[in-house]
Protein backbone atom coordinates (compact mmCIF):
# COMPACT_ATOMS: atom_id res chain seq x y z
CA UNK A 1 0.00 0.00 0.00
CA UNK A 2 0.98 3.41 -0.96
CA UNK A 3 1.58 5.59 2.17
CA UNK A 4 -0.52 8.87 2.21
CA UNK A 5 -0.37 11.61 4.60
CA UNK A 6 -4.19 12.47 4.58
CA UNK A 7 -3.07 16.23 6.29
CA UNK A 8 -1.34 16.80 2.91
CA UNK A 9 -4.75 16.25 1.20
CA UNK A 10 -6.75 18.08 3.92
CA UNK A 11 -4.77 21.02 3.93
CA UNK A 12 -5.44 22.08 0.57
CA UNK A 13 -9.07 22.36 1.38
CA UNK A 14 -11.02 25.46 2.76
CA UNK A 15 -12.54 25.06 6.10
CA UNK A 16 -14.19 27.97 8.56
CA UNK A 17 -13.46 25.91 11.92
CA UNK A 18 -15.94 26.58 15.01
CA UNK A 19 -13.03 26.38 17.57
CA UNK A 20 -14.31 24.35 20.72
CA UNK A 21 -17.44 23.93 19.04
CA UNK A 22 -17.01 20.01 17.89
CA UNK A 23 -20.21 19.19 15.75
CA UNK A 24 -19.94 15.23 16.18
CA UNK A 25 -19.15 13.82 19.45
CA UNK A 26 -18.40 10.35 20.48
CA UNK A 27 -21.34 9.64 23.15
CA UNK A 28 -20.02 7.24 25.24
CA UNK A 29 -15.68 6.85 25.13
CA UNK A 30 -16.10 3.49 27.62
CA UNK A 31 -18.45 1.36 24.18
CA UNK A 32 -15.49 2.55 21.79
CA UNK A 33 -12.91 1.23 24.54
CA UNK A 34 -13.94 -1.96 25.58
CA UNK A 35 -17.27 -3.03 23.45
CA UNK A 36 -16.31 -2.03 20.23
CA UNK A 37 -13.25 -4.40 18.56
CA UNK A 38 -13.78 -3.04 15.42
CA UNK A 39 -13.28 0.39 15.32
CA UNK A 40 -14.02 0.70 12.11
CA UNK A 41 -14.40 4.61 12.08
CA UNK A 42 -10.22 4.96 12.81
CA UNK A 43 -9.82 3.30 9.41
CA UNK A 44 -12.72 4.25 7.05
CA UNK A 45 -13.46 8.15 7.81
CA UNK A 46 -12.19 10.03 4.55
CA UNK A 47 -10.49 12.55 6.34
CA UNK A 48 -8.43 10.52 8.83
CA UNK A 49 -10.73 12.40 11.65
CA UNK A 50 -10.98 9.25 14.22
CA UNK A 51 -7.54 7.93 15.97
CA UNK A 52 -7.59 4.56 17.73
CA UNK A 53 -5.22 4.68 20.59
CA UNK A 54 -2.60 2.53 21.90
CA UNK A 55 -5.06 1.76 25.09
CA UNK A 56 -8.15 1.37 23.14
CA UNK A 57 -9.40 4.66 23.08
CA UNK A 58 -10.80 6.23 20.21
CA UNK A 59 -9.59 9.95 19.75
CA UNK A 60 -12.16 12.58 17.46
CA UNK A 61 -10.53 15.75 16.01
CA UNK A 62 -13.34 17.06 13.16
CA UNK A 63 -11.35 20.27 12.62
CA UNK A 64 -11.11 18.42 8.79
CA UNK A 65 -14.32 16.61 8.49
CA UNK A 66 -15.67 16.61 5.30
CA UNK A 67 -19.09 16.27 6.92
CA UNK A 68 -20.03 12.61 4.96
CA UNK A 69 -21.72 11.33 7.45
CA UNK A 70 -19.42 8.09 7.17
CA UNK A 71 -18.52 7.62 11.11
CA UNK A 72 -22.37 8.03 11.86
CA UNK A 73 -23.87 5.28 9.87
CA UNK A 74 -20.52 2.88 9.96
CA UNK A 75 -21.20 2.43 14.12
CA UNK A 76 -24.21 0.44 12.84
CA UNK A 77 -23.75 -1.41 16.13
CA UNK A 78 -23.09 0.32 19.07
CA UNK A 79 -24.48 4.07 17.39
CA UNK A 80 -21.92 5.69 19.17
CA UNK A 81 -21.55 8.71 17.71
CA UNK A 82 -23.63 12.19 17.87
CA UNK A 83 -23.96 13.64 14.68
CA UNK A 84 -24.81 16.91 14.24
CA UNK A 85 -23.86 19.65 11.08
CA UNK A 86 -21.74 22.72 12.04
CA UNK A 87 -23.63 25.49 13.09
CA UNK A 88 -24.55 27.80 9.48
CA UNK A 89 -21.24 28.89 7.50
CA UNK A 90 -18.65 26.77 9.65
CA UNK A 91 -16.94 23.61 8.68
CA UNK A 92 -15.86 22.45 4.97
CA UNK A 93 -16.50 25.02 2.37
CA UNK A 94 -16.02 23.75 -0.92
CA UNK A 95 -14.87 25.59 -3.54
CA UNK A 96 -15.42 22.95 -6.49
CA UNK A 97 -17.30 20.58 -4.91
CA UNK B 1 -39.30 36.28 11.55
CA UNK B 2 -42.80 36.80 12.15
CA UNK B 3 -43.86 36.04 8.29
CA UNK B 4 -45.16 33.29 7.49
CA UNK B 5 -44.19 31.18 3.98
CA UNK B 6 -45.79 29.28 1.70
CA UNK B 7 -43.02 26.92 1.50
CA UNK B 8 -39.39 26.44 3.05
CA UNK B 9 -37.08 24.88 1.29
CA UNK B 10 -34.29 23.28 3.56
CA UNK B 11 -30.94 23.27 1.03
CA UNK B 12 -29.38 24.35 -2.26
CA UNK B 13 -28.61 21.25 -4.21
CA UNK B 14 -30.42 20.66 -7.25
CA UNK B 15 -33.05 18.98 -5.93
CA UNK B 16 -33.74 22.22 -3.25
CA UNK B 17 -33.07 24.45 -6.35
CA UNK B 18 -35.82 23.41 -8.39
CA UNK B 19 -38.26 23.00 -5.63
CA UNK B 20 -38.03 26.68 -4.88
CA UNK B 21 -37.56 27.98 -8.28
CA UNK B 22 -40.34 26.28 -9.90
CA UNK B 23 -42.69 27.48 -6.54
CA UNK B 24 -41.31 31.10 -7.07
CA UNK B 25 -41.92 31.18 -10.39
CA UNK B 26 -45.72 30.70 -9.59
CA UNK B 27 -45.80 33.88 -7.58
CA UNK B 28 -45.58 31.63 -4.19
CA UNK B 29 -43.77 33.18 -1.29
CA UNK B 30 -40.71 30.75 -0.71
CA UNK B 31 -38.30 30.63 2.07
CA UNK B 32 -34.76 28.46 1.12
CA UNK B 33 -32.59 27.89 3.66
CA UNK B 34 -28.90 26.64 2.66
CA UNK B 35 -26.21 25.81 5.68
CA UNK B 36 -23.27 26.62 3.55
CA UNK B 37 -21.47 30.32 3.17
CA UNK B 38 -22.76 30.21 -0.56
CA UNK B 39 -25.42 27.52 -2.29
CA UNK B 40 -22.79 24.94 -3.56
CA UNK B 41 -20.12 25.34 -0.17
CA UNK B 42 -21.32 22.21 0.98
CA UNK B 43 -22.24 19.76 -2.26
CA UNK B 44 -19.75 17.23 -4.19
CA UNK B 45 -20.94 15.53 -7.34
CA UNK B 46 -18.80 13.36 -9.92
CA UNK B 47 -19.84 15.75 -11.99
CA UNK B 48 -22.03 15.07 -14.96
CA UNK B 49 -25.15 17.27 -15.51
CA UNK B 50 -27.67 15.77 -17.94
CA UNK B 51 -29.18 18.65 -19.79
CA UNK B 52 -33.07 17.13 -19.75
CA UNK B 53 -34.23 17.29 -15.93
CA UNK B 54 -32.66 21.62 -16.36
CA UNK B 55 -34.42 21.68 -19.59
CA UNK B 56 -37.32 21.13 -17.86
CA UNK B 57 -37.16 23.78 -15.56
CA UNK B 58 -34.81 26.28 -17.02
CA UNK B 59 -35.00 26.09 -20.87
CA UNK B 60 -32.44 28.49 -21.13
CA UNK B 61 -29.81 27.52 -19.11
CA UNK B 62 -27.35 26.96 -21.54
CA UNK B 63 -26.61 30.57 -22.05
CA UNK B 64 -25.32 31.53 -18.60
CA UNK B 65 -24.85 28.44 -16.48
CA UNK B 66 -21.19 27.76 -15.76
CA UNK B 67 -20.71 24.19 -18.17
CA UNK B 68 -17.68 22.99 -18.11
CA UNK B 69 -17.49 20.23 -20.80
CA UNK B 70 -19.84 18.69 -23.44
CA UNK B 71 -19.39 14.72 -24.04
CA UNK B 72 -18.29 13.56 -26.80
CA UNK B 73 -17.19 10.15 -25.75
CA UNK B 74 -17.94 7.83 -23.13
CA UNK B 75 -15.15 4.87 -21.89
CA UNK B 76 -15.81 2.11 -19.66
CA UNK B 77 -13.07 0.46 -18.43
CA UNK B 78 -12.56 -3.23 -16.62
CA UNK B 79 -8.83 -3.19 -14.66
CA UNK B 80 -7.08 -5.64 -12.68
CA UNK B 81 -3.66 -4.92 -11.65
CA UNK B 82 -1.92 -4.32 -14.43
CA UNK B 83 -3.92 -3.65 -17.77
CA UNK B 84 -7.51 -2.83 -18.59
CA UNK B 85 -9.72 -4.03 -20.88
CA UNK B 86 -12.79 -1.24 -22.23
CA UNK B 87 -14.99 -0.20 -24.72
CA UNK B 88 -15.29 3.51 -26.16
CA UNK B 89 -18.08 5.03 -27.55
CA UNK B 90 -17.42 8.46 -29.43
CA UNK B 91 -20.09 10.09 -31.92
CA UNK B 92 -20.17 12.86 -34.28
CA UNK B 93 -23.69 13.25 -32.72
CA UNK B 94 -22.77 14.14 -29.39
CA UNK B 95 -21.21 17.46 -31.00
CA UNK B 96 -24.05 18.64 -32.02
CA UNK B 97 -26.15 20.93 -30.36
CA UNK B 98 -28.34 21.39 -28.20
CA UNK B 99 -25.64 18.96 -26.02
CA UNK B 100 -27.16 16.25 -23.76
CA UNK B 101 -24.45 15.69 -21.19
CA UNK B 102 -21.79 17.91 -19.74
CA UNK B 103 -19.11 18.22 -16.87
CA UNK B 104 -20.15 20.57 -14.47
CA UNK B 105 -18.20 21.82 -11.24
CA UNK B 106 -20.76 21.81 -8.50
CA UNK B 107 -19.29 24.71 -6.49
CA UNK B 108 -19.81 27.34 -9.71
CA UNK B 109 -22.95 25.29 -10.86
CA UNK B 110 -25.37 25.10 -7.82
CA UNK B 111 -24.14 28.64 -7.34
CA UNK B 112 -25.48 29.67 -10.82
CA UNK B 113 -28.61 27.82 -10.18
CA UNK B 114 -29.25 29.80 -6.77
CA UNK B 115 -29.27 32.92 -8.90
CA UNK B 116 -31.82 31.71 -11.18
CA UNK B 117 -33.81 31.12 -7.86
CA UNK B 118 -33.25 34.74 -5.87
CA UNK B 119 -34.47 36.20 -9.79
CA UNK B 120 -37.65 34.05 -9.89
CA UNK B 121 -38.65 35.40 -6.36
CA UNK B 122 -37.08 33.22 -3.55
CA UNK B 123 -35.70 34.32 -0.32
CA UNK B 124 -32.61 32.84 0.16
CA UNK B 125 -30.84 32.65 3.75
CA UNK B 126 -27.39 31.13 3.80
CA UNK B 127 -24.86 30.23 6.91
CA UNK B 128 -28.00 29.07 9.08
CA UNK B 129 -28.36 25.52 9.76
CA UNK B 130 -32.21 23.77 10.30
CA UNK B 131 -31.83 22.08 13.84
CA UNK B 132 -34.94 20.38 13.40
CA UNK B 133 -38.68 20.34 11.80
CA UNK B 134 -41.69 22.30 14.38
CA UNK B 135 -44.55 19.89 14.49
CA UNK B 136 -48.27 20.75 15.70
CA UNK B 137 -48.52 16.93 16.46
CA UNK B 138 -47.81 14.88 13.39
CA UNK B 139 -47.83 17.70 11.24
CA UNK B 140 -44.92 19.71 10.36
CA UNK B 141 -45.40 23.81 11.02
CA UNK B 142 -42.07 25.21 10.46
CA UNK B 143 -38.64 24.89 10.88
CA UNK B 144 -35.84 25.89 13.59
CA UNK B 145 -32.75 27.22 12.63
CA UNK B 146 -29.66 28.14 14.47
CA UNK B 147 -29.63 32.04 14.29
CA UNK B 148 -31.28 33.71 17.64
CA UNK B 149 -35.44 33.80 17.23
CA UNK B 150 -35.07 30.79 14.84
CA UNK B 151 -38.36 29.41 14.17
CA UNK B 152 -39.85 29.97 11.19
CA UNK B 153 -43.31 28.55 9.94
CA UNK B 154 -44.77 27.82 6.62
CA UNK B 155 -47.30 25.68 5.03
CA UNK B 156 -45.04 23.20 3.47
CA UNK B 157 -41.44 21.95 4.02
CA UNK B 158 -39.88 20.53 1.47
CA UNK B 159 -36.65 18.51 2.66
CA UNK B 160 -34.03 18.53 0.11
CA UNK B 161 -31.03 18.33 3.06
CA UNK B 162 -29.10 15.80 1.52
CA UNK B 163 -28.08 12.25 1.54
CA UNK B 164 -27.91 11.93 5.60
CA UNK B 165 -31.56 13.31 6.03
CA UNK B 166 -30.86 13.94 9.53
CA UNK B 167 -34.29 16.26 10.24
CA UNK B 168 -36.81 13.48 8.85
CA UNK B 169 -34.55 11.20 11.05
CA UNK B 170 -35.24 13.33 13.92
CA UNK B 171 -38.92 14.21 13.25
CA UNK B 172 -39.16 10.00 13.07
CA UNK B 173 -40.00 10.01 9.42
CA UNK B 174 -37.65 7.10 8.73
CA UNK B 175 -34.99 5.32 10.44
CA UNK B 176 -31.46 5.88 10.43
CA UNK B 177 -29.08 4.84 6.94
CA UNK B 178 -28.01 1.16 7.10
CA UNK B 179 -24.03 1.21 5.62
CA UNK B 180 -25.93 -1.27 2.47
CA UNK B 181 -27.48 1.65 1.38
CA UNK B 182 -25.14 4.11 0.87
CA UNK B 183 -21.82 4.37 -1.41
CA UNK B 184 -18.76 6.00 0.09
CA UNK B 185 -17.29 8.07 -2.87
CA UNK B 186 -13.55 10.17 -2.48
CA UNK B 187 -12.35 12.26 -5.39
CA UNK B 188 -9.69 14.74 -6.24
CA UNK B 189 -9.38 17.50 -8.52
CA UNK B 190 -6.42 18.27 -10.49
CA UNK B 191 -5.36 21.16 -12.35
CA UNK B 192 -4.08 21.12 -16.20
CA UNK B 193 -3.68 23.30 -19.01
CA UNK B 194 -6.53 23.11 -21.30
CA UNK B 195 -4.58 22.65 -24.08
CA UNK B 196 -3.18 19.59 -22.82
CA UNK B 197 -6.45 17.47 -21.49
CA UNK B 198 -7.13 18.12 -25.16
CA UNK B 199 -4.54 16.67 -26.48
CA UNK B 200 -4.19 13.82 -23.64
CA UNK B 201 -7.92 12.97 -24.71
CA UNK B 202 -7.83 13.35 -28.11
CA UNK B 203 -11.02 16.11 -27.99
CA UNK B 204 -11.39 19.93 -28.98
CA UNK B 205 -12.19 22.63 -27.03
CA UNK B 206 -15.25 22.37 -25.16
CA UNK B 207 -15.26 18.57 -25.73
CA UNK B 208 -15.48 16.02 -23.08
CA UNK B 209 -14.26 12.34 -22.21
CA UNK B 210 -16.12 10.14 -19.44
CA UNK B 211 -14.39 7.06 -18.23
CA UNK B 212 -16.30 4.94 -15.84
CA UNK B 213 -14.25 2.12 -14.16
CA UNK B 214 -14.54 -1.27 -12.38
CA UNK B 215 -12.82 -4.29 -11.10
CA UNK B 216 -9.45 -4.60 -8.95
CA UNK B 217 -9.38 -0.55 -8.26
CA UNK B 218 -12.45 -1.13 -5.83
CA UNK B 219 -10.05 -3.90 -3.80
CA UNK B 220 -13.07 -6.30 -3.71
CA UNK B 221 -15.79 -3.88 -3.16
CA UNK B 222 -19.19 -3.51 -4.87
CA UNK B 223 -18.14 -0.39 -6.32
CA UNK B 224 -17.15 2.06 -9.31
CA UNK B 225 -14.05 4.71 -9.96
CA UNK B 226 -15.01 7.41 -12.68
CA UNK B 227 -12.43 10.16 -14.33
CA UNK B 228 -13.95 12.86 -15.55
CA UNK B 229 -12.58 15.91 -17.99
CA UNK B 230 -13.43 19.56 -17.00
CA UNK B 231 -12.23 22.58 -18.78
CA UNK B 232 -8.89 23.13 -17.56
CA UNK B 233 -9.27 20.11 -14.70
CA UNK B 234 -9.77 16.60 -14.25
CA UNK B 235 -12.23 14.83 -11.59
CA UNK B 236 -10.79 11.68 -10.35
CA UNK B 237 -12.46 9.45 -7.87
CA UNK B 238 -13.90 6.33 -6.14
CA UNK B 239 -16.53 5.27 -4.29
CA UNK B 240 -17.61 1.68 -3.00
CA UNK B 241 -20.56 0.79 -1.03
CA UNK B 242 -20.39 1.53 2.60
CA UNK B 243 -20.84 -1.99 4.07
CA UNK B 244 -17.76 -3.68 1.99
CA UNK B 245 -15.76 -0.88 3.60
CA UNK B 246 -16.74 -1.31 6.96
CA UNK B 247 -16.67 -5.34 6.77
CA UNK B 248 -13.24 -4.88 4.44
CA UNK B 249 -11.86 -2.06 6.59
CA UNK B 250 -10.29 -0.28 3.79
CA UNK B 251 -9.05 3.59 3.87
CA UNK B 252 -10.94 5.39 1.40
CA UNK B 253 -7.95 7.89 0.42
CA UNK B 254 -5.56 5.24 0.32
CA UNK B 255 -7.52 3.15 -2.10
CA UNK B 256 -7.70 6.50 -4.40
CA UNK B 257 -3.97 6.50 -4.04
CA UNK B 258 -3.55 3.19 -5.29
CA UNK B 259 -6.26 3.86 -8.17
CA UNK B 260 -3.96 6.88 -9.52
CA UNK B 261 -0.93 5.15 -9.77
CA UNK B 262 -2.80 2.47 -11.59
CA UNK B 263 -0.52 2.03 -14.57
CA UNK B 264 -3.04 3.36 -17.39
CA UNK B 265 -4.41 6.09 -14.81
CA UNK B 266 -1.01 7.51 -13.97
CA UNK B 267 -0.37 9.16 -17.22
CA UNK B 268 -3.47 10.78 -17.95
CA UNK B 269 -2.98 12.76 -14.47
CA UNK B 270 0.92 13.25 -14.83
CA UNK B 271 1.41 17.09 -14.07
CA UNK B 272 -2.10 17.76 -12.88
CA UNK B 273 -1.98 20.23 -9.51
CA UNK B 274 -4.28 18.90 -7.19
CA UNK B 275 -6.29 21.89 -5.46
CA UNK B 276 -9.34 19.57 -3.97
CA UNK B 277 -9.83 16.26 -1.92
CA UNK B 278 -13.43 15.77 -1.11
CA UNK B 279 -15.83 13.10 0.23
CA UNK B 280 -19.91 12.19 0.20
CA UNK B 281 -22.34 9.60 0.83
CA UNK B 282 -24.38 8.33 -2.64
CA UNK B 283 -27.78 6.60 -1.63
CA UNK B 284 -27.49 3.29 -3.33
CA UNK B 285 -29.87 1.25 -1.19
CA UNK B 286 -32.55 1.62 -4.38
CA UNK B 287 -36.11 1.11 -3.96
CA UNK B 288 -36.27 -1.03 -1.72
CA UNK B 289 -34.68 1.17 0.70
CA UNK B 290 -36.75 4.56 -0.03
CA UNK B 291 -38.09 6.52 2.69
CA UNK B 292 -41.35 7.98 2.98
CA UNK B 293 -41.50 10.54 0.62
CA UNK B 294 -44.57 12.51 2.17
CA UNK B 295 -46.47 13.29 5.00
CA UNK B 296 -48.94 16.20 6.99
CA UNK B 297 -47.02 19.24 5.69
CA UNK B 298 -43.85 17.98 4.68
CA UNK B 299 -42.08 16.19 1.45
CA UNK B 300 -38.54 14.52 0.52
CA UNK B 301 -36.74 15.25 -2.62
CA UNK B 302 -33.26 14.61 -4.00
CA UNK B 303 -30.74 12.51 -2.64
CA UNK B 304 -32.62 12.50 0.80
CA UNK B 305 -35.63 10.40 -0.44
CA UNK B 306 -32.47 7.81 -1.82
CA UNK B 307 -33.14 9.28 -5.51
CA UNK B 308 -30.62 7.67 -7.15
CA UNK B 309 -30.09 5.07 -10.05
CA UNK B 310 -26.60 3.71 -9.21
CA UNK B 311 -26.60 1.58 -12.74
CA UNK B 312 -26.92 3.87 -14.61
CA UNK B 313 -25.31 6.80 -12.89
CA UNK B 314 -28.23 9.18 -12.61
CA UNK B 315 -28.69 11.27 -9.54
CA UNK B 316 -28.59 14.70 -9.91
CA UNK B 317 -31.30 14.92 -12.71
CA UNK B 318 -33.66 13.34 -9.94
CA UNK B 319 -33.33 15.40 -7.46
CA UNK B 320 -34.51 18.01 -9.81
CA UNK B 321 -36.74 16.37 -11.28
CA UNK B 322 -38.14 15.23 -7.58
CA UNK B 323 -37.99 18.52 -6.78
CA UNK B 324 -40.00 20.15 -9.45
CA UNK B 325 -42.62 17.47 -9.06
CA UNK B 326 -42.88 18.24 -5.05
CA UNK B 327 -43.05 22.18 -6.26
CA UNK B 328 -45.60 21.26 -8.71
CA UNK B 329 -48.03 19.43 -5.81
CA UNK B 330 -47.94 22.75 -3.95
CA UNK B 331 -48.40 24.55 -6.68
CA UNK B 332 -51.58 22.55 -7.53
CA UNK B 333 -52.98 22.68 -4.00
CA UNK B 334 -52.43 26.51 -3.56
CA UNK B 335 -54.52 27.00 -6.41
CA UNK B 336 -57.22 24.81 -5.34
CA UNK B 337 -57.22 26.42 -2.67
CA UNK B 338 -56.40 22.92 -0.27
CA UNK B 339 -54.27 22.67 2.36
CA UNK B 340 -50.94 20.54 2.79
CA UNK B 341 -52.11 17.51 4.31
CA UNK B 342 -50.51 14.19 3.65
CA UNK B 343 -53.98 12.94 1.48
CA UNK B 344 -53.46 15.91 -0.63
CA UNK B 345 -49.78 15.94 -0.69
CA UNK B 346 -50.57 12.29 -2.26
CA UNK B 347 -49.98 13.64 -5.63
CA UNK B 348 -46.21 14.13 -4.95
CA UNK B 349 -46.09 10.39 -4.97
CA UNK B 350 -48.61 9.90 -8.38
CA UNK B 351 -46.75 12.57 -10.04
CA UNK B 352 -43.25 10.13 -9.23
CA UNK B 353 -45.15 6.88 -9.86
CA UNK B 354 -46.61 8.15 -13.18
CA UNK B 355 -42.96 9.28 -14.65
CA UNK B 356 -39.63 7.76 -15.26
CA UNK B 357 -38.46 8.36 -11.68
CA UNK B 358 -39.89 5.75 -9.71
CA UNK B 359 -40.14 3.05 -13.16
CA UNK B 360 -36.74 3.15 -13.17
CA UNK B 361 -36.49 2.88 -9.61
CA UNK B 362 -38.38 -0.11 -9.38
CA UNK B 363 -36.75 -1.65 -12.45
CA UNK B 364 -33.51 -2.00 -10.59
CA UNK B 365 -34.71 -2.49 -7.63
CA UNK B 366 -33.01 -6.14 -6.99
CA UNK B 367 -29.71 -4.22 -7.93
CA UNK B 368 -28.25 -3.72 -5.01
CA UNK B 369 -28.58 -6.95 -3.32
CA UNK B 370 -27.54 -9.45 -6.54
CA UNK B 371 -24.65 -7.20 -6.56
CA UNK B 372 -24.01 -7.30 -2.43
CA UNK B 373 -24.19 -11.19 -2.52
CA UNK B 374 -21.96 -11.91 -5.67
CA UNK B 375 -18.78 -9.83 -5.20
CA UNK B 376 -16.69 -11.86 -8.12
CA UNK B 377 -18.38 -9.19 -10.27
CA UNK B 378 -15.84 -6.85 -9.30
CA UNK B 379 -13.17 -9.14 -8.43
CA UNK B 380 -12.65 -12.23 -10.82
CA UNK B 381 -14.42 -11.40 -13.94
CA UNK B 382 -12.18 -8.50 -14.39
CA UNK B 383 -9.51 -10.48 -13.83
CA UNK B 384 -10.17 -13.40 -15.66
CA UNK B 385 -11.44 -10.59 -18.83
CA UNK B 386 -8.00 -8.87 -18.47
CA UNK B 387 -6.15 -12.31 -18.69
CA UNK B 388 -7.87 -13.96 -21.83
CA UNK B 389 -7.50 -10.54 -23.25
CA UNK B 390 -3.59 -10.81 -22.74
CA UNK B 391 -3.79 -14.58 -23.79
CA UNK B 392 -5.53 -13.46 -26.97
CA UNK B 393 -3.02 -11.01 -27.76
CA UNK B 394 0.75 -12.51 -27.04
CA UNK B 395 1.76 -14.06 -29.90
CA UNK B 396 4.28 -16.33 -29.03
CA UNK B 397 3.81 -19.72 -30.87
CA UNK B 398 0.94 -20.85 -29.18
CA UNK B 399 -2.05 -21.90 -31.60
CA UNK B 400 -5.33 -19.73 -31.22
CA UNK B 401 -7.40 -23.00 -30.48
CA UNK B 402 -5.28 -23.76 -27.41
CA UNK B 403 -5.44 -20.35 -26.49
CA UNK B 404 -9.20 -19.89 -26.52
CA UNK B 405 -9.30 -23.49 -24.38
CA UNK B 406 -7.18 -22.07 -21.81
CA UNK B 407 -9.18 -19.17 -21.59
CA UNK B 408 -12.24 -21.23 -21.28
CA UNK B 409 -10.36 -23.32 -18.82
CA UNK B 410 -9.84 -20.79 -16.33
CA UNK B 411 -12.97 -19.25 -15.85
CA UNK B 412 -14.56 -22.44 -15.58
CA UNK B 413 -11.78 -23.00 -12.89
CA UNK B 414 -12.28 -19.64 -11.09
CA UNK B 415 -16.45 -19.83 -11.31
CA UNK B 416 -17.49 -23.69 -12.58
CA UNK B 417 -19.62 -24.14 -15.18
CA UNK B 418 -23.11 -23.55 -12.96
CA UNK B 419 -21.20 -20.68 -11.56
CA UNK B 420 -21.18 -18.88 -14.95
CA UNK B 421 -24.29 -20.26 -15.85
CA UNK B 422 -25.94 -18.50 -12.91
CA UNK B 423 -24.21 -15.38 -12.97
CA UNK B 424 -25.55 -15.10 -16.61
CA UNK B 425 -28.98 -15.28 -15.25
CA UNK B 426 -28.68 -13.19 -12.31
CA UNK B 427 -27.58 -10.16 -14.72
CA UNK B 428 -30.23 -10.98 -16.72
CA UNK B 429 -32.74 -10.49 -13.54
CA UNK B 430 -31.12 -7.62 -12.22
CA UNK B 431 -31.70 -5.79 -16.04
CA UNK B 432 -34.39 -7.41 -16.86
Amino acid sequence: MIPVKIEEKLFQNRYRVDAGRPHINIINQETCRVECKTQECTVCCPAGCYTAEGNGQVVLITDGCLECGTCRIICSTHRNVDWEYPRGGYGILFKFG
Amino acid sequence: MDEKFDAIVIGAGPSGNAAAYTMAKAGLKVLQIERGEYPGSKNVQGAILYSKALEEIIPDFREDAPLERHLIEQQMWVLDDESYIGTTYRSAEFNQEPYNRYTIIRAQFDKWFSKRVQEAGALLVCETTVTNLLMDGNRVIGVQTDRENGAIYADVVVLADGVNSLLAKKAGFHAELEPKDVALAVKEIHFLPEETIQSRFNIGEGEGVVIEMAGKITQGMMGTGFLYTNKDSLTIGVGCMLSDFKQQKITPYELLEKMKAHPAIKPLLAGGEMKEYTAHLIPEGGYKAMPKLFGEGWMIVGDAGMFVNAVHREGSNLAMTTGRYAAEAVIDLKEKKLPMTAANLARYQGRLEDSFVMKDMKKYKNMPEIFHKNNHFFTTYPELLNRAAHTMLTVDGVDKKSKEREIRKSFKQRRSLFGLMGDAFKMWRAFE
